[in-house]
């Protein structure tokens, strides 16, 4: 049940003969582990993505990507259009931050933050006018196949797009990375595998065509003859509207794939693995197999910014759970706050106690829902039921955990050293390597908080580290110091030398040339 | 709103120790049945007293070692010691050498390493060697099976219970009247008395396949591992390791130089071999933990089983095996570490 086969259940197989539209291809490489979840998405799914109004004040923070935050631009009681750029990216693996909706800036000060579990970060506070005048679309929009690559890259760098699946590394610079190296397919990440969430489904669904023409942007950025589309098993609304965007388009460079819905398959590396057969080799990238992965919310985005000229901002996001009254996909500006988000779904149900941003298994846990929706936030889920903390028993090496690890790690081993404090085997067993899935938690018979562990023991291996750097960098300092000192004395050596060596060759008249000359110059200092 | 902060994930396990220790438990009664059947109701007693010292020893040693003690003791583990130490036991068994194997069992073998989870040794067996060798003459009375033709000497409940409390036979039988050679014993001896294996086979003790009411008992014993597997509260790696390196070595023996060692299928169907292979070597705490680990794991307790028997001065093996397997479980966790995806294979300069 829990290795993937290549052959799925009949009944998941789309019948290519009696349609003319594409069918999804089933030929899968194998991956380790993972786990058929309770999908818990129909609620959400039930009906279409609908448009939160502008609210009356946006919350952006200057840090919605994986690098450095963006610098602001705009001052306290200027006035910013709809997608007018408001901070711009600044330092390594930044990303512009444009506003979404037009107003004032009424402040630029810190609030809670998701990525930071709560914790406040500097974000620009915009007091909206309720016009929602956008910036005038330059009529400069050409056709994105007359623009050569390079500036095409240099146009997505600036719509502040960043990858919308979770992980909001900057569209612009992955692509540039892509670009140094030897690729053979763009893969359209439409997998979506944690329960609740059902954001791309319904873009997918809803924007098909959007979703391909921003892969199509892609593909002519990286001059890539292929992309699969791949999409998992559950998801038949949005496999047929695909395929139809694809028979619209009549692109053949489009593949459609289907995978079986077993999480966490939709993990870059591991959508890599299950769709090429090839795995990524630790501590690299996938474009080092010669594919770029993006999600699909991120194509249509790139769509929407190359195409119609709207940068990034807004977003799908789900807001569901059995905390939520009506669980809907709702879409969003960025920086509306998640409470406002949640009373357009009908606000809370009685009993909610526990507001994750993100899903079930890798989702953020906050305190607070006076927080924005930013770039990365792809799901609110609220939780009436408190995640058991029974105390956890000890672990009886049954090797459950090891049979769903997606990384085939031993997360009991892997465990045993963590509480050991043991860098080396920890190292050894890959600790390095967990991608934090949450697999070997919720199989654990002793209901052991495994991925937290793991992620405290990656924190303190990551300090070590630090550590060892700075040891290393003083070290060297330290080095070179004294190569420059003895430097310096050898010269002073040599100069001596020199002297000593003229003085003898020449006899006794040299030294008594120079006493004289030196006699010289004193008296000359005494004039 | 102010809400709870967890950390991830929030979806919680859908298993848990006690219910797979239960499941293990139930797994055992059609092994049990059959044993209660061939060899008469001391079993029951046996059960009854290993596991009022297991619980008793769990729990002093974990008020000594200032733990809670309701969930340890709720968890089944002490349980499922005392079932295999039952099953280890002779039917007839007086209750000290029970309560003897139970306390060591528990105590030593268990807690003394830090409780479930820590031990390095199966309790059961680290119980059952301890009598094996503090009480052999105790350990040597198995009475025939239940079988018409056999001159089984069932002795009542009462008469049972008599023994197990006092060690004392009812008048009218005497220990030698009662106690019969276990076949893996006829065999040994057969054997070395330059009998053929074909001969021994002849005698009436023998069944269709290993020794008669063993081979029975393990039967039912599989129908249990087989749900057990179905359930995936164990895992094939120990089972098919176990019987494969036992088979091997026996069915080379038998088919290369047949007249003096056993058959294959005898040395599955008799002694401890099949409760071994799915209720015994599986526990998890004790044995190797990767999936090819518990193959190399179960193949040496297999293999060792066959060479006690074969080479060694015991009839059966199975307990030893175990044991010896259990300490070279460190050693086998380290080398069949898995290839960790997007690594290539393990290179040995690089083992810490």
């Amino acid at each position: 049940m829990r290795t993937l086969h290549r052959t799925l259940p009949g009944r998941l197989h789309l019948d290519g003969d009696s349609m003319s539209a594409p069918a999804a291809t089933n030929d899968l490489g194998d991956l380790h582990g993972g786990l058929q979840l309770p999908a818990n998405k129909t609620t959400s799914t039930s009906i279409g993505i609908q448009s939160i109004p502008a609210p009356h004040q946006l919350v952006m923070p200057i840090q919605q990507h994986v690098g450095e935050p963006a610098q602001p631009i705009v001052g306290v009681g200027e006035h910013v259009l709809k997608g007018q750029l408001v901070a711009d990216a600044d330092g390594i693996l930044s990303a512009p931050i444009h506003a979404s909706s037009s107003g004032t800036v009424v402040a630029i000060e810190p609030w809670p933050v998701s990525r930071r579990y709560g914790e406040n970060a500097p974000c620009i506070v915009i007091e909206c006018d309720g016009d929602d005048r956008p910036v005038k679309v330059s009529a400069d929009l050409l056709p994105f196949n007359s623009l050569k690559p390079d500036d095409l890259l240099k146009k997505i760098l600036q719509g502040g797009i960043v990858g919308l699946g979770g992980a909001v590394f900057p569209t612009g610079q992955k692509l540039m990375q892509a670009m140094t190296m030897p690729l053979e397919y763009l893969i359209l990440n439409g997998v979506e595998c944690e329960p609740y969430i059902s954001c791309d489904d319904l873009l997918m669904r809803e924007q098909a065509v959007k979703v391909l023409g921003g892969a199509q942007v892609l593909m002519h950025a990286l001059k890539l003859p292929t992309c699969y589309v791949v999409i998992e098993s559950d998801k038949p609304e949005a496999i047929a509207a695909i395929s139809e965007a694809m028979t619209v388009l009549n692109d053949h460079r489009f593949v459609l794939k289907q995978v079986p819905a077993i999480y966490p398959s939709g993990g870059e590396d591991q959508l890599v693995q299950l769709v090429t057969g090839l795995e990524v080799p630790s501590g690299q990238l996938p474009t080092d197999v010669g594919c770029v992965v993006h999600n699909v919310g991120t194509a249509a985005a790139v769509y929407r910014w190359i195409c119609e000229g709207e940068p990034l901002i807004s977003r799908v996001t789900t807001v569901t759970g059995p905390g939520v009254r009506s669980p809907k996909n709702v879409n969003v500006r960025l920086g509306t706050t998640i409470a406002d988000a949640v009373a357009f779904a009908g606000g809370y149900n009685d009993g909610a106690s526990q507001l994750i941003v993100g899903g079930p298994m890798c989702g953020k846990s906050v305190t607070t829902d006076h927080m924005p929706i930013v770039k990365a936030t792809n799901c609110i889920l609220v939780l009436t039921e408190i995640h058991s903390q029974t105390a956890s028993q000890a672990c009886i090496r049954c090797g459950e955990c090891a049979t769903v690890c997606p990384i085939q790690l031993l997360p009991q081993q892997l465990y045993w050293y963590a509480r050991a404090d043991n860098e080396s085997k920890l190292r050894w067993y890959g600790l390095t390597d967990c991608i934090e899935c949450g697999c070997c938690d919720l199989v654990c018979p002793s209901n052991i908080p495994l991925t937290e562990e793991f992620r405290k023991a990656k924190a303190r291996i990551q300090e070590l580290e630090d550590e060892k750097a700075r040891a290393e960098r003083a070290r060297l300092r330290f080095e070179s110091r004294n190569e420059r000192l003895k430097n310096v004395l050898s010269a002073r050596e040599k100069e001596l030398r020199v002297q000593k060596d003229t003085a003898l060759s020449k006899g006794l008249d040299a030294i008594v040339e120079i006493l004289k000359r030196k006699q010289a110059n004193d008296e000359k200092d005494v004039d | 709103m102010q809400f709870e902060r967890n950390e991830a994930p929030f979806l919680r396990a859908t298993t848990d120790v006690p219910s797979m220790m239960r499941q293990v438990l139930y797994a055992l009664i059609p092994a049990a049945l059959a044993y209660i059947w061939y060899f008469g109701p001391g079993f029951v007693f046996n059960l009854f007293i290993a596991s009022i010292f297991c619980l008793l020893g769990e729990a002093v040693m974990l008020k000594l070692r200032n733990r809670p003690i309701r969930e340890p003791l709720a968890d089944y583990s002490a349980l499922v010691t005392a079932a295999l130490i039952a099953f280890a036991l002779p039917a007839l068994t007086p209750w000290w050498v029970t309560a003897a194997a139970a306390l060591f069992g528990v105590v030593v073998a268990k807690h003394l390493y830090g409780g479930l989870g820590y031990n390095l040794f199966n309790p059961a067996m680290a119980g059952y060697v301890m009598v094996l060798v503090a009480f052999p003459m105790d350990m040597s009375l198995w009475a025939a099976p239940r079988m018409a033709d056999l001159d089984y000497h069932g002795m009542t409940i009462m008469e049972t219970a008599q023994f197990v409390m006092t060690g004392a036979l009812p008048e009218y039988l005497s220990f030698d009247a009662i106690s019969r050679a276990t076949p893996l014993d006829v065999v040994k001896a057969g054997l070395n008395d330059m009998q053929t294996f074909e001969e021994l086979r002849a005698y009436p003790i023998m069944g269709d396949f290993g020794g008669r009411g063993w081979e029975r008992i393990g039967n039912f014993t599989a129908i249990g591992g087989g749900w057990l597997l179905l359930r995936k509260i164990i895992r094939w790696q120990i089972p098919f390791g176990v019987l494969a390196g036992l088979l091997v070595p026996s069915s080379l023996a038998y088919f290369l130089v047949p007249g003096i060692n056993p058959s294959p299928e005898f040395h599955l169907f008799t002694g401890g071999t099949i409760l071994c292979a799915f209720f015994i070597a599986t526990d998890p705490v004790s044995a190797a933990t990767s999936d090819r680990g518990r193959l190399a794991y179960g193949f040496g307790i297999g293999f060792l089983i066959y060479a006690i028997r074969k080479w060694g001065s015991y009839a059966d093996g199975v307990a030893f095996a175990v044991l010896l397997m259990n300490m070279a479980v460190p050693a086998i966790d380290y080398m069949t570490r898995p290839r960790i995806v997007g690594h290539g294979r393990v290179p040995s300069e690089d083992r810490p």
